[in-house]
């Protein structure tokens, strides 16, 4: 079943194309990686899924509905959440505070929040920390938050930014098993990532962008092989 | 747990407040306890909007003001009792605030700082200009309806008490963890799911309601107003800001304390330190409350409240038989 579509994703800043007919559909319960080098528009899609910058034009459909329109709030409220590439802590609470505040996303009481924020805490791995102010802990830590924040607004779809981005082998590894474990829960996800062995590992299919425009989709192995992505990443042959 | 020792706390000083005039039987000091009171509510509600959630106004005096007038003007134009202030004065100003906020709470950056330091401003000069609704600068003269201060005082404790009660509510809610998440990253807070908009907009209504009721009050209590009395900039505005800062910003109990300051103060310099000193030190009131703020910010940037466990960890290292 196809959960959530885009269809012909435009986005210009000025007269600068950021995101350029950009098409994928995700199915209920896949892992979907988002890859391509910097500057190449992934996090520009992510932004146009959840509303943060309005369409140029394009369509954006989630269990096959239009949300295009709506304001990112509502998105959220939908199940759609998101986490941050430059991570966006709300730095004076503590963690389970942090937590807690998205929890009110689907319960109203503050002793139901907190029930579900300590679940997703647990769940995340974060319980040791959990009366420690946000703005205190490791960049580690701090992505672990922004997966754990989404988690606890309980999406159906999750859209990780990057959330492996300056970690360690270790907590890589960690991280890995965190994502497979969240879609074993049901939760689809797409995914954006450098990191080549997680986004590789993970993911069932990739969509490889460049300037904005996709230059290839498929399983991993086959975007691994594929010669435009590989110049994508390292320049032509003859130019080296 | 943490709740309930809080809500112990709060009887304890409502009662204290409640038996404080069988001791202290001067109208002078009085005066001044109910002067306090009134800023307990003013600087608590620049607390909610400002300390709280991050919208930081420059403008308490518009909804002070509106309030105060609200009750002025049905006095004067339809000759109704001005204690009817008290109950649509808050009214009045949360209507300020809808139109405030519906302008500026869709915007980011300083457009809400710059539109409520405005609204006080054009306020003012509407209410000196606008001879015939207002009475202009000559002003509004009720009848006070009790000759005790006694009266006045347990109102405004009532007041003070529900608008520290509703905003201490409000912050052990959901709405609390909204606002903070707002003020905190608003970016953030919108993905989560939070309509950004609406909160900062109930946040301001809540301060604006107790505010404008504090400015009915204000009438009722002094029995005069003039536009540059409760429009006033530094007078009120400002001084909010001031509560709020050296009592501690976002704490339920730093503008209380912050009014107690504030007052004391600016009666010490306003009666020259009890006439002790020259008279021109009344003058000094407002460089005075410039010093402090800096003193503030530089040592104890949490204020009183906030920064509590370093005064105390002070104290202590200073005289360390009471330590032990």
């Amino acid at each position: 079943m196809i959960i959530f579509e885009t269809k012909d994703l435009v986005k210009f800043f000025g007269g600068l194309a950021a995101v350029n007919g950009v098409s994928f559909q995700i199915e209920q319960g896949e892992i979907f990686g988002l890859i391509g080098p910097n500057g190449s528009g992934k996090t520009t899609i992510f932004n146009l899924i959840n509303n943060y910058f309005p369409l140029t034009s394009g369509e954006v459909l989630f269990d096959g509905r239009s949300i295009k329109n709506l304001k990112t709030h509502k998105i959220c409220h939908l199940g759609i959440a998101r986490t941050f590439q430059v991570v966006k802590p709300l730095a004076r609470l503590t963690v389970l505070e942090n937590v807690t505040a998205s929890a009110f996303c689907r319960v109203n009481s503050i002793k139901e929040a907190q029930k579900l924020a300590l679940e997703m805490i647990d769940f995340c791995g974060l319980m040791p920390y959990k009366e420690q102010q946000a703005k205190g802990l490791p960049i580690g830590l701090r992505k672990r938050l922004e997966i754990t924040r989404a988690m606890a607004t309980q999406p159906k779809i999750l859209l990780l930014d990057e959330t492996c981005a300056g970690l360690t082998p270790k907590e890589v590894d960690l991280a890995i098993e965190l994502i497979k474990e969240i879609n074993r829960r049901g939760v689809t996800i797409i995914v954006i990532e450098h990191i080549m062995k997680v986004i590789m590992t993970i993911s069932q299919r990739i969509l490889a962008i460049n300037h904005g425009q996709p230059i290839a989709a498929g399983t991993p192995e086959e975007i691994a092989r594929n010669p435009q992505v590989i110049e994508a990443y390292l320049g032509e042959e003859d130019h080296a | 747990m943490k709740s309930s020792l809080g809500l112990l706390k709060a009887l304890v000083v409502l009662m204290i407040a409640g038996i404080l005039p069988l001791f202290i039987k001067q109208d002078y000091y009085i005066h001044l306890l109910i002067l306090v009171l009134m800023w307990v509510i003013i600087g608590s509600c620049w607390n909610l909007i400002s300390g709280y959630t991050g919208q930081v106004s420059f403008g308490q005096a518009a909804f002070f003001g509106v309030g105060a007038y609200t009750a002025g003007i049905m006095f004067t134009k339809l000759e109704l009792s001005p204690w009817w202030g008290l109950v649509l004065g808050g009214w009045t100003a949360m209507v300020l605030a809808l139109i405030i906020g519906y302008l500026c709470f869709r915007l980011r950056g300083p457009y809400f700082a710059l539109a409520t330091l405005a609204a006080g401003e054009i306020l003012r000069l509407i209410a000196n200009n606008w001879v015939d609704f207002t009475e202009g600068m000559v002003g509004i003269l009720i009848m006070q309806t009790f000759s005790s201060k006694l009266p006045y005082y347990y109102m405004v404790l009532g007041l003070a008490a529900c608008c520290l009660g509703v905003i201490s509510l409000v912050m052990n809610s959901k709405l609390g963890y909204y606002f903070v998440s707002i003020r905190e990253d608003q970016d953030a807070a919108e993905s989560l799911g939070i309509n950004t908009a609406l909160y900062k907009n109930l946040s301001l209504l809540i301060s604006s309601f107790f505010t404008g009721t504090a400015g009915a009050f204000y009438l009722n209590y002094m029995g005069f107003i003039d536009p540059s009395v409760v429009f006033s900039l530094h007078d009120i505005s400002i001084q909010a800001i001031l509560v709020g800062i050296i009592g501690g910003v976002a704490t339920i109990w730093g503008p209380a304390i912050g009014a107690l300051i504030m007052v004391g103060i600016q009666e010490l310099f306003r009666t020259a330190i009890f006439g002790l000193a020259p008279k021109w030190v009344s003058q000094g009131h407002a460089m005075a409350f410039g010093i402090l703020v800096v003193l503030t910010i530089l040592f104890m940037s949490n204020g009183v409240v906030g920064d509590w466990s370093k005064i105390k960890r002070l104290f202590i290292r200073k005289s360390p038989e009471a330590a032990s």
